[in-house]
Parts: structure tokens; sequence; C-alpha cells
């Protein structure tokens, strides 16, 4: 069989994310990970699959998305909304996480393609600004509706309300879902990760894969050969949208409280995401997971400083930024052949997107 | 292009974090088998949890730095049982997820009693984990019920419910509040608001109270209080209930002052700390009501001392969280005189000895309660909230 | 209709603070093509020096404002230069956004430091009641129609700038294109500066009216107007001038309106889902301009 240069890199990706998990069992086995090591692992697995799935958007499709946490919002609140609900009724726990994993990412990406029939109409920052409002409205309705269901079934509304005789509220406004079975662990993250990896891959070196691209590179150009610029757009950020829903899921499985405040779910948090993103490379799948693994574990490690943490931590960004893009700083490293030492030279994984 | 640099900089400094996990990771290793074994200390190790950045920073710091006065003031008396306390405080950035995180760091750290979170949400997600260790767990000032639905969780500060009732019930048993048209205005994002809302609403339509407008706000939008005010104006309310936290109570006040808006404010514990906002014109606070456990211009020795400590370490005076979680290190140090708590034993033999002590101690002498404190079996303090009435820039107790 | 009145009051005094954050916002964007996530702390830093001056050291407001002008000038200069500056030309725009977001963090970590997390009350630098209509049942409060004078005169100086001096020029040449315009002889990065210069310095000046209407001053005050303020930028065409202005009044409206007639909750909620439609029927904004595509 023969592997394309494309395929042995992603062939990589997948080898470094299943040596990483090797690594770490090892390392558990014999007794040495810290509990907050071993915390870290599963938050660490959700947002790089959140950042793999901001990548489709911003570096194959080439449009900046604000509104990831939006899709993460919407896969964790109704996945989280099926597994309480059918906690009390005996269903295996593998079968329950299984079905609240498909439900989340069915949920995310009937969202993301409803929301994408308007959005992708539009441009560069203002495609940015409606995902960005999107996703706040998302966040803010579920942070105001209140559900639950008693003996005259299921009431929904805006206000809290008493139940009558036998019920459940399952969201409770601002206090969100209480309970959810805490059913992430590491091994189905990193199998969700993998999964995620795959799907993006092949998305990638598909003929739909290649289309998206050409969209990028040149949206006039490839309408000019016939490519259905609505349908392949459309196809990546649903995806991408679904992919982060999953990404929400296991978030919302992680702990067992889930409240849609901005803290979770704002646009903040979709900006880190893209801060993951660009750090590992606009287009590079990969980088994304490395960059979210050294940009999530770096505060933690930082612990120590107490309150100076959060300031270093900002500097650290602004300086590896600088290091990473600043054209002066690459123009260095290729001077001195930092990079020849490294690795071969690596062809248009960045893209100019805006 | 050149991310190739990046990739591989970045893989070799995530191997070393996860070597530096594993380096600091074999001492914490041994602290993990203390969970369940004995970790043989000579000291108390005592950990706290709060946002100590972002937005909420300022109850985190407050109930760091009362914690540590608490601490310094319990080891240089001798310490409990004849050992001092080491005590740790990690910030989680009012995140349930950076709480979680936290609380791993605490507890690689050898933490054998928890005296946190400050905040609801986090507080939740943390007492699933110590449910899971069995480690004991006091929350100075998480309201939300389900902060202590387990058996080893207990807190010091009112519950959401308990609060809205309460203020329900003191209003119905006012004579001068007795017949006014209420106002409501709350924080629906955040769960201590909507709680106290709830329960408020709930109580209130069985006392037959007259509420006669509901408006809310969001977190994302806590600077113009207008609309509100002007729909409570509106209705003809005379006496606007607020169940919020003192940042926003303060520009309420400033707002409804210049709308030429005076009702009779009503507050709860959240809004004590509104007299120590910098440069705050307390004068528009002059007759609000409160229901507050803790009264920073108190008299007392106790809280005099305690107020001028906290001021002389932070150069502002403390709110109702700093007096909290000041309370809930004394509460921990009775407890284990009372149950003979020694640090060496297991984390688990100590919660259990916690649990058992917490329902049979009667904690005399605090800030937060003018009588004595004593704890239900559901983790729940039995003290009266304190109504009090702003007068002179002071709190005075209301009759 | 005198109700009606009152909230559409509010709405404008409301929108008039967010105009004039936008109107920074937009100039920083219409000429380094960068929005600027740093813009609403640097409002919060330039507010933290009007109140040292104001109450600690107890400087006229005036005088107190003008410090502050200067210091955020130096401010916008500095992490210009810093952080922003070696990134012009990376090979993605994206770059130089999440700098920016690396400043706004540094920004407020460092006034959690210098200042605490302890609220403090700023004393309004406007100390005109303002005026009663309708025999005081309709109140308009000074700040805000100080807010609005102060809009028009930055709006009007702003435009009078851009339109009849050199630097002006200059900018809008950038603008357009700046490998062009550094072909005619212009200094791209001088002039760049020069706008995040002006920039700072308006921001600080939004600052003083910001904490004058809303006076509750933490290292975070900055964040959520600073949002809102983009989001009128964007509803306005962002890059416009005008646009900033006319988005922010609308937005305060919109925000006031919801809020008392469909749902306190929701407002939020409501704000964001106009800006949609807007975007929607007018992709560019109100007065944004249409860009032509090229091949």
């Amino acid at each position: 069989m023969k592997f394309t240069k494309q395929t042995k890199r992603d062939l990589y990706t997948c080898v470094m994310v299943i040596l990483f998990y090797v690594v770490i069992q090892v390392l558990d086995k014999a007794g040495v990970l810290s509990f907050h090591i071993k915390g870290l692992l599963v938050p660490l697995c959700y947002y790089s699959i959140a950042a793999v799935a901001l990548n489709l958007v911003v570096g194959i499709l080439g449009d900046l998305s604000l509104g990831h946490a939006g899709f993460m919002c919407v896969g964790a609140f109704s996945a989280s909304l099926f597994s309480v609900a059918v906690k009390e009724s005996g269903m295996p726990a593998g079968l329950r996480f299984l079905t609240a994993l498909i439900i989340g990412t069915l949920m995310a990406a009937l969202f993301g393609f409803l929301i994408g029939i308007p959005v992708l109409r539009l441009n560069g920052d203002y495609l940015a600004i409606v995902t960005l409002a999107f996703g706040e409205i998302i966040k803010n309705f579920l942070a105001a509706v209140y559900l639950g269901y008693d003996e005259e079934g299921l009431h929904v509304a805006f206000k809290s309300f008493q139940l009558k005789g036998e019920g459940k509220m399952l969201i409770n406004g601002a206090m969100g879902i209480q309970g959810t079975p805490t059913d992430s662990t590491f091994t189905i993250s990193i199998v969700i990760l993998l999964l995620a990896l795959f799907a993006i891959q092949n998305l990638v070196n598909s003929r739909a894969g290649r289309a998206i691209m050409a969209i990028r590179d040149n949206r006039i150009a490839a309408e000019a050969v016939g490519i259905n610029i609505t349908k392949y757009k459309m196809l990546a950020f649903t995806v991408s949208a679904a992919i982060a829903g999953t990404a929400g899921v296991l978030f919302s499985h992680n702990t067992s409280t889930l409240t849609a405040s901005s803290t979770y779910f704002g646009y903040n948090v979709s900006i880190l995401i893209l801060v993951y993103v660009v750090l590992g490379g606009i287009g590079n799948i990969r980088g994304s997971i490395i960059a979210t693994a050294i940009l999530y574990i770096l505060p933690e490690l930082l612990r120590g400083l107490n309150s100076y943490r959060m300031l270093i931590y900002s500097i650290v960004l602004i300086v590896i930024m600088l290091i990473n893009w600043a054209p002066a700083a690459i123009a260095f490293r290729e001077r001195y052949g930092i990079r020849a030492f490294i690795g071969r030279k690596r062809e248009n994984s960045g893209k100019e997107v805006s | 292009m050149k991310k190739r640099v990046l990739s591989a900089m970045l893989a070799a400094s995530m191997a070393v974090s996860v070597l530096a996990g594993c380096a600091t990771g074999t001492a914490p290793a041994a602290q993990g088998e203390a969970a369940s074994g004995s970790s043989g200390g000579e000291a108390f190790k005592i950990g706290g949890i709060g946002p100590t950045t972002g937005a909420a920073a300022i109850y985190g710091s407050d109930v760091r730095d009362a914690m540590q006065i608490a601490v310094d003031e319990i080891n240089a008396d001798g310490g409990i049982n004849g050992y001092q306390i080491e005590y740790k405080f990690e910030d989680d950035e009012h995140n349930a997820e950076k709480a979680v995180n936290a609380y791993n760091t605490l507890k690689d750290w050898g933490m054998q009693m928890l005296i946190g979170t400050v905040t609801s949400a986090p507080c939740i997600a943390v007492s699933e984990k110590t449910k899971e260790d069995n480690m004991f767990q006091l929350t100075p000032s998480g309201t939300a019920v389900n902060c202590v639905q387990y058996d080893n969780a207990f807190r010091l500060c009112f519950s959401d419910p308990n609060q809205g009732s309460a203020s329900a019930d003191y209003i119905a048993g006012n004579d001068s509040l007795k017949g006014s048209k209420i106002a409501i205005i709350y924080d629906s994002s955040i769960e201590y608001s909507t709680g106290i809302h709830d329960s408020f609403v709930a109580r209130a339509s069985e006392l037959s109270l007259d509420v006669v407008s509901d408006t809310s706000f969001t977190t994302d939008s806590n600077t113009d209080f207008t609309v509100q005010l002007q729909s409570s104006k509106d209705a003809g309310a005379d006496l606007l209930f607020l169940p919020i936290y003192y940042q926003e109570a303060s520009l309420i006040l400033q707002q409804a002052d210049s709308m030429g808006y005076a009702p009779v404010f009503f507050g709860v514990d959240g809004m004590d700390g509104i007299l120590g906002v910098e440069n705050f014109d307390t004068s528009l606070a002059e007759g609000v009501y409160l229901l507050t456990p803790f009264s920073a211009t108190a008299q007392d020795e106790l809280t005099v001392n305690f107020v001028k400590k906290f001021k002389e370490m932070t150069g502002h005076i403390p709110n109702q969280f700093g007096a909290d979680a000041y309370d809930a290190v004394y509460a921990v140090k009775a407890v284990c005189e009372a149950q003979n708590v020694a640090p060496s034993q297991s984390v688990s033999d100590i919660c259990e000895a916690m649990k058992k002590g917490m329902t049979e101690i009667e904690l005399g002498n605090v800030l937060t309660s003018p009588t004595s404190i004593t704890w239900t079996a559901e983790g729940e303090p039995n003290k009266d909230p304190r109504a009090v009435i702003i007068k002179n820039s002071e709190y005075v107790l209301a009759e | 209709m005198l109700n009606f009145l009152t909230y559409f009051v509010n709405g404008i005094s409301l929108g008039s603070i967010y105009a004039i954050i936008a109107l920074g916002y937009t100039m920083v964007y219409g000429i380094a093509k960068m929005l600027n996530f740093a813009h609403g702390d640097v409002i919060m830093i330039g507010s933290y020096i009007i109140y040292t001056s104001m109450v600690t050291w107890g400087l006229d407001p005036l005088l107190s404002i003008v410090i502050a002008a200067a210091g955020c000038t130096v401010l916008g200069i500095v992490t210009e230069k810093v952080a922003y500056k070696p990134l012009r030309g990376a090979a993605s725009s994206l770059a130089v956004l999440i700098t920016a977001i690396g400043v706004s963090y540094l920004l407020q970590n460092l006034a959690l430091l210098i200042f605490t997390a302890n609220p403090k009350s700023f004393s309004s630098v406007v100390s005109w009641d303002g005026i009663s209509l309708a025999g005081g049942e309709l109140k308009i409060q000074g700040v805000t129609i100080i807010t609005i004078i102060t809009s028009l005169i930055v709006l009007l100086a702003l435009q009078t700038f851009i339109k009849k001096t050199k630097q002006g020029q200059a900018m809008v040449a950038v603008s357009e294109d700046k490998g062009a315009a550094a072909l005619m002889g212009i200094n791209v990065n001088k002039t760049i500066s020069l706008t995040f210069a002006i920039g700072s310095g308006l921001a600080a000046i939004a600052g003083a009216l910001l904490c004058s209407a809303y006076p509750n001053l933490t290292p975070y005050t900055g964040a959520m107007p600073g949002i809102k303020a983009f989001v009128a930028a964007v509803l306005g065409g962002i890059g416009s001038i005008p646009g900033a202005m006319i988005g922010g009044l609308l937005l305060g409206i919109i925000e006031s309106l919801s809020k008392r007639y469909i749902s306190t909750q929701l407002s939020d909620a409501i704000v964001f889902s106009i800006l949609i439609i807007v975007l929607l029927v007018r992709p560019t904004g109100l007065l944004g301009k249409k860009v032509q595509e090229k091949v």
C-alpha cells in the first residue's frame, strides 16, 4: 500500500494521540500521576475536539466562527437532558452515554445546519460577529428556560413554576441541569478524539474536502469551475458544529452540574478555542491538539504562582504568538536553521483567513 | 506552513509538563494513598477553593484572606489539639471545571479538609468529588441547595430558599412593610439570585404579599437598570426586593436616586458589603433593609478585631463572605477539638469524625450569628437571619 | 406615550455610551483592519487612572481626564509597538486578533493586582443634574446629554481630521491599500501608531463617561461594554465613523425597549437577533461600504 504525504501526516497525528494515551496509561499504572494531572485529561480531550472542529471552519473552510461554544452548549444540554431523564430508568450506563453522545452530536449538527443557512451568506468579520451573536442567543435562551414534568405532562416556561405531585425539574433556569451522570472517561474521550480526527481527515482528503479548500483559496474561481459553494460550505460548517457538539457532551458528562453561563459557553470560550486553533496553526489539525494541550495545562502548571498566575499566562500567550507568527521571528528561525534541524519544509497548512 | 517548529516546541514542553507532573507526582501519589490510608502528618492540611481572578474575584479573595487571618490566629494560639494548620488556597475562576482542577491540586498537596468552595456551581461540582473521596467539606458561602446534598458537606451560610422565604416572612411580619407593593429585580443568570427569587416569590404568594413587578437582568448586562427601575416605579411599587450582590445593588441605588425613585430597598446577605464599596456615597444606602448574618460595623470585640486585621491585610472592609470563611475555620477547629481529631488520621476517618461532630457542637462567639450555631445532619446551619437597617452608614438591628 | 418616551430616553443614554466606545473601536478597525479586543480594557485602565487622580489625589475632573487620555495614548502606542506591530505582515490576520486577546487578559490581571477586585464607586465627572421635561415626568440626565454632545464633537473632529489633514488622508490611504500607500511615500507604521494613539485617547474619554453613567469600577468593567460596542460598530457598518454613532444609539434603544416590552431575561438575545437580521438584509451593516469582490 502506498501512502501519500497527506495520509502519512494524518497517520502521525493519530499515532501521536494513541502514544499519548499509552504513555498516560503506563504512568497511571506505575502510580506516578498526580490527581491534578489525571483530572486534566478529560477536559484536555474535549477542548482538543472542539479545537479540531473549529479548525475545520477556520482553517479548511476559511471562515472565522466565534460561536462554537454555542454548539458545545447545544450538545451539552441536549445530551445532559437525555441522561438525566433516563438516569433512573435502569438503562445500562454504556448504552445511555452512547445515546447521549449521538443525541448531542445530532442536535448540534441540526443547529449548525440551521444557523449555517443565514450565516454562510456573509463574509469575513461580519460572519464572525453573526456566529458570535448566535452563540450568545443559544446561551441566553438556555439560561432563561425552565423545563420540568409532572402528572400533567411537560412544562416549559421562562419563569420558575411549581410542579404538581411527583415531578422533576429538568432544566432549572440559571441553575441549569443538575445531576448529570459523570460518564466521561479518559478512554472514551480519546476514542472520540480519534473518531473526530478520522472524520475530519477523511473529509479533508475527499472530493468534498478539495472543493471546500478550493472555496477557501478562491471562491470565485471555485464557483466558475462549477463547485456548489453553498453545499460545501454548509457541509463543512455542519460537520464542525456536530463535532463541537460531541465535545459539549463530554464536557457536560465530566462534571455533574451544567449551567449555561458565560463562563462555560460565552463568546470568550469560543475565543479561547480560537486561540488554540491559531496558536497550533490555522489548518493544522495536529497543531490544534498540541496547542490545546499546552494552553490548557499552562495555567494549571502556574498554580504555584498564586495571584500572578493569570498575569504570567497572558504574557506567555503574547510571547508565544509573537515568536510563532511574527514575520521577523520566522525569518530569524529560518536564517539560523532551527527548522532544518527539526524537520522538513511543510507546505500551505496556514492560509490567509479573515 | 512554518508550524513544525512550534509543534516540536510545544510537544517538547508538553512532555516536560507531563514529566513535571511526574516529578512532583511521586509525593502526591504517596499522599494519594493517604486518601485511603494514613498520612502520618504533623499538621492539619486545610484547603480552600474560590475565585481569585475573573469577575467573581472579590468573593474568593475575601474568603482567602479571612481564612488566612483565622489560620494565623489559631496557629499563634497553639493550633488545633496542639497541631499547627497548614493552609492553601486555590483559584477556580468561578468555573466548575477549574474548581475540580483546584480540588485535585489540593488533594495532591495532601489536603485533609476542604473549606470551600466559595460560589455555588463550582461547589456542587466539587461536592461530587469530596463525596467520592469521603473528604470533609464545609462551604463558607455556597448557598445553592445542592451544595450540601451529600452527608460529608456542610455550609456556614444560609441556603437560598432559606433566605428567600425568610425575607418574605420578615416583610409579612413587619408592620411598616406589610402592606407594601413589592417589586423585585434579580439576576436571572446566576443561581444565587434566581434561587432566592424563586423561593421568595413562592412564599410571597402563600402569604398573599402584593408583588406588582418582577424583572431581571443578566450578568452580561448588569450596568443599566433604568428600565427595570422604571417598570417598578410605573407599577407603583414602594418596596424593592433585591436578592442580588452589592456591586449591582450599589448601581441600582445610584440609578434609582438619579431617577428620583425612592422605594424602601430590601436586600439579602449579598447586599452586605455595599458600605465597603470604595468611594460609594453611603447616604444613598440610608434606610436599606437587609437580612444579613454579619455586620462589619458591629461593636463586639470579635468583629472589631477581625475587621481591623482584615483591613490591615487587604486595605478594605470585609464583606460577609470573609466573615463566613473566618467562622468556618473556627467551626473546623471546634469540631476537631470536640472529636479529638488528629492529622495522623486518614482523610476518611477525619471526615467521619467531623460529620458526627458537626451535628453535635454548638459554635458560639461567631461573626455571622448573634447566637451560637448548630448544624443539622443535612448540612444546614441553624441560625436566624438578622434583619438590619442602614442608619448613618451603620447597620442597626431592625425590630 | 410619555411612558414610551421615558424608555426611549433611557435607551438613548445607554446608547450614547455604546456609541462613544464604538467610535474608538471602529476607527482602529477601519485603519488597522484589526478587531481590537483589548479596547474595552484600555477603557477600564483609563477609568482607573481617572479614579486615582480624582479620588486619591483630589485633582480636577477635567485635568484627570486629560491625564487619563495621555496615559491611555501612551498605553495604546506601547501595546501597538510591542504586541501588534511585529505581527504586521503575518500569514494570517487572526494572529493579531489573538495577541489582542492576550493584551486584554494582561490588562485585566494587571489591574486586578494593582487595584484589587474590590469594586470602586466612581465619582461622576459630570456634576450637572440634567433637565426635566413634562413637569418632571421625563428626566434626561446630565451625563447623557454630555455623552451625546461629546460623541458628536468626537465624530465631527474625527471626520474633519480624516478629511482635512494630511495625516487623516494618510489614514484613508492606508485603510484602502497599505502597499499603495507605502509607495506614495506614506509611513504606514507611523500612521497606524497614530490611529492607535487616537483610539486609545478616545478610550479614556469613553471610560470617563461610562463610569460616570454606571459608577462601578472593577478590573472587568470594560469587557462587556467593549463587546457591546463592538456589536454596535458592526451594526452601523464597521469602519464607518458615523455608522458607529448610529449603531451605538440604535443598540441602546433596542436594548431598553426590548427589556421593557418583551423580556428582561432575553434582552441580550433580542439585541443579538436584531443584529443578525440587520446583517442579513445589509451584509455590511447600516452604513458599511459594500465591498466589490475581485478575482
